[in-house]
């Protein structure tokens, strides 16, 4: 089988989102880069499936120059693959990006298509859609398990539902979105690194577009700051934490 | 001009506030047209409620599309877009319609605004779940059914099957109190002692995804923007430090007590209470308590 695994390369937030001046981006001058677990456990199943049933993975990206980092360290948990389809960095809308990455993978033969169920940043909830419906092939999302039928020809797909999962069996080619909890995502060992830095990454230039989807400014939302009460330090806090429980009818 | 509300299933919450962001759209002046698909019991099909959807948008050319903010809601419309090669906003707090039509939405599972221009008609939107209150019950009379496309092409993707999960103890989507552990905890075991906490206020366990990530805990207990979104009376973050992908799961909480021994900890300023200090002293402390309190 050979499996497609598509990731995105957003800021690594911490406790607090700062802008840039311009209000378009999060400002990433003290923070590293990720993508989102959802995409971090489509790689790892894409590498899951090849080790248990052959074939090849590869992983994609459009994104920045920088986002070759993504791509290695998706290649360090053992993507054999990588396509890095290079922007500006500007912000690619939905319709763009499925139609960036429809181009980049129509003639390549992919047996599963696998994508994030929403990407961390921009959460749009379409590109995976949109790439099946371009390429004319089923889509699943939000799988949280996947186990492959008739030597190769189908998936069975499980999708967390109020109550319990319901089960879709697909033929493929297919597209399949996942979510975290899938699986629990390898470390990268030593030499996967290393092996991962040395490996080529196939890289074509990805041309500017007009957003349909136009983004125009990013804002933080007006949380009114709470006040905190302190309640104690150590063990000595836990009869104020029970007189607070009781205030709110809990004990 | 006509707004177009998709309703999923026409007693859930979301199809309602769904609605109500479509009247609010419609104000006094417009028609509003509200469309379930039904199916005649088979499964779901994604691509069947689109196909069909899609037809009645293309007959009754309404200005706005409006879907609930739900897994179904969200994949539905996306189908939709795809079908009629329209751009798709999810998760909006508001709209103003016009050419282009200006949205606000959420990024970051909530983190984070966004204000955005959608050049397309009709403009196809889902709502951001509670940003808006359902307004009133709903008359069912008042909600038109449309059959799903029949199309095999449309109904390659369908539930074939529904796996009940077994039933264990208090959801932790539902839970009034939910106790939920960090990296701070520092292993599987130190769980034990929130367990124990939860069980004795009837609440759930929790955690980060350091937690889950380490293996300590499984992917089904993680609060957060790819976890759970929880909504307790009392939400106690114990060794949580308070990152903004975490606190996306949590904003639903009334209450939020944090135990952490690092005052500059990102979690006090989202928390109604704090204690500093170690969380293997101050659990054990709480739970005491409230047994001594209890006589027992
Ligand atoms: C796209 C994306 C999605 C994500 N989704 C989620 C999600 O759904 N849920 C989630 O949780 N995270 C999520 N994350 C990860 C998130 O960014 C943080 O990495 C994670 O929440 C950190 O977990 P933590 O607070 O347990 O660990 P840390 O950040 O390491 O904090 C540990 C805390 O424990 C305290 N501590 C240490 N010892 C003690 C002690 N003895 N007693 C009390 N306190 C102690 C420390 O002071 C510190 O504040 C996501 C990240 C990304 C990029
Ligand atoms: N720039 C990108 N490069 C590669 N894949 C992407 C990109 N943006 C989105 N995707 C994929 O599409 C999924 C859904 O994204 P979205 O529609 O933005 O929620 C993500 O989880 C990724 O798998």
């Amino acid at each position: 089988m050979n499996i497609l695994a598509c990731v995105k390369r957003v800021p690594l937030t911490g406790g607090r989102i700062v802008l840039t001046d311009d209000e378009r981006a999060i400002s990433t001058r003290h923070l590293g880069f990720t993508v989102s677990p959802h995409e971090e456990c489509a790689c790892e199943e894409a590498v899951r499936l090849v080790e248990q049933h052959g074939g090849s993975s590869t992983v994609l990206t459009l994104g920045p120059p920088e986002a070759e980092e993504q791509l290695r360290d998706m290649m360090a948990i053992g993507v054999e693959r990588a396509i890095h389809l290079v922007s500006d960095g500007s912000e690619s809308d939905p319709q763009a990006t499925a139609a960036a990455i429809v181009s980049a993978v129509r003639e390549q033969g992919f047996d599963l298509l696998m994508f994030g169920n929403e990407s961390a940043d921009a959460g749009n909830y379409q590109v995976a859609v949109r790439v099946a419906y371009a390429l004319g092939l089923p889509v699943v999302t939000g799988v949280k398990a996947i186990a492959v039928l008739d030597g190769g020809a189908a998936v069975r797909c499980e999708q967390e539902v109020p109550g319990g999962r319901d089960v879709y069996t697909v033929p493929l080619p297919a597209v399949v979105t996942v979510k975290e909890g899938i699986n629990l995502p390898r470390y990268p060992s030593v030499p996967g690194r290393l092996r991962a830095k040395r490996k080529p990454v196939e890289s074509t230039v990805a041309g500017p577009v007009d957003a349909r989807l136009e983004m125009v400014r990013l804002r933080l939302p007006s949380g009114a700051e709470k006040q905190t009460q302190v309640l104690g330090h150590g063990a000595d806090a836990a009869p104020a934490v029970i007189s607070v429980l009781a205030e709110l009818g809990l004990v | 001009m006509a707004i177009l509300v998709f309703v999923e299933d026409a007693g859930d919450e979301l199809s309602q506030q769904a609605i109500a962001f479509g009247r609010s759209l419609a104000g006094d002046s417009d028609p509003l047209d509200a469309v379930r698909i039904t199916n005649d019991g088979a499964g779901y099909a994604p691509a069947a409620w689109a196909h069909a959807l899609a037809e009645v948008i293309s007959e009754r050319r309404p200005a706005a599309v409006v879907a609930p903010g739900s897994e179904r809601g969200n994949e539905v419309l996306a189908h939709v877009a795809a079908r009629l090669d329209l751009p798709m906003a999810a998760h909006c707090t508001s709209v103003a319609l016009g050419d282009p039509a200006e949205v606000v939405r959420l990024r970051w599972g909530g983190s984070l605004l966004e204000e955005a221009r959608i050049h397309g008609s009709p403009v196809l939107l889902t709502v951001a779940p509670h940003a808006i209150a359902a307004d009133g019950v709903l008359d069912p009379a008042e909600i038109e059914s449309v059959a799903a496309s029949e199309e095999p092409a449309d109904l390659l993707v369908r539930v074939s099957e529904r796996v009940p999960s077994a039933v264990a103890g208090v959801s932790l989507a539902d839970a009034e109190v939910v106790v939920s552990g960090g990296r701070g905890v520092g292993s599987a075991e130190g769980f034990v002692a929130l367990e124990e906490l939860a069980s004795l206020l009837g609440g759930a366990v929790g955690c980060s995804r350091a937690v889950t990530s380490a293996g300590w805990r499984p992917h089904s207990d993680q609060v957060g923007q790819t976890g759970t979104k929880v909504s307790p009376e009392l939400y106690i973050a114990c060794g949580i430090s308070g990152a903004t992908q975490h606190l996306a799961g949590v904003k639903g909480a009334k209450k939020l007590l944090a135990i952490n021994p690092d005052g500059e900890a990102s979690i006090f300023a989202s928390a109604d209470y704090a204690v500093i200090g170690d969380l293997h002293e101050v659990v054990p402390a709480i739970s005491a308590e409230i047994r001594k309190a209890r006589g027992s």
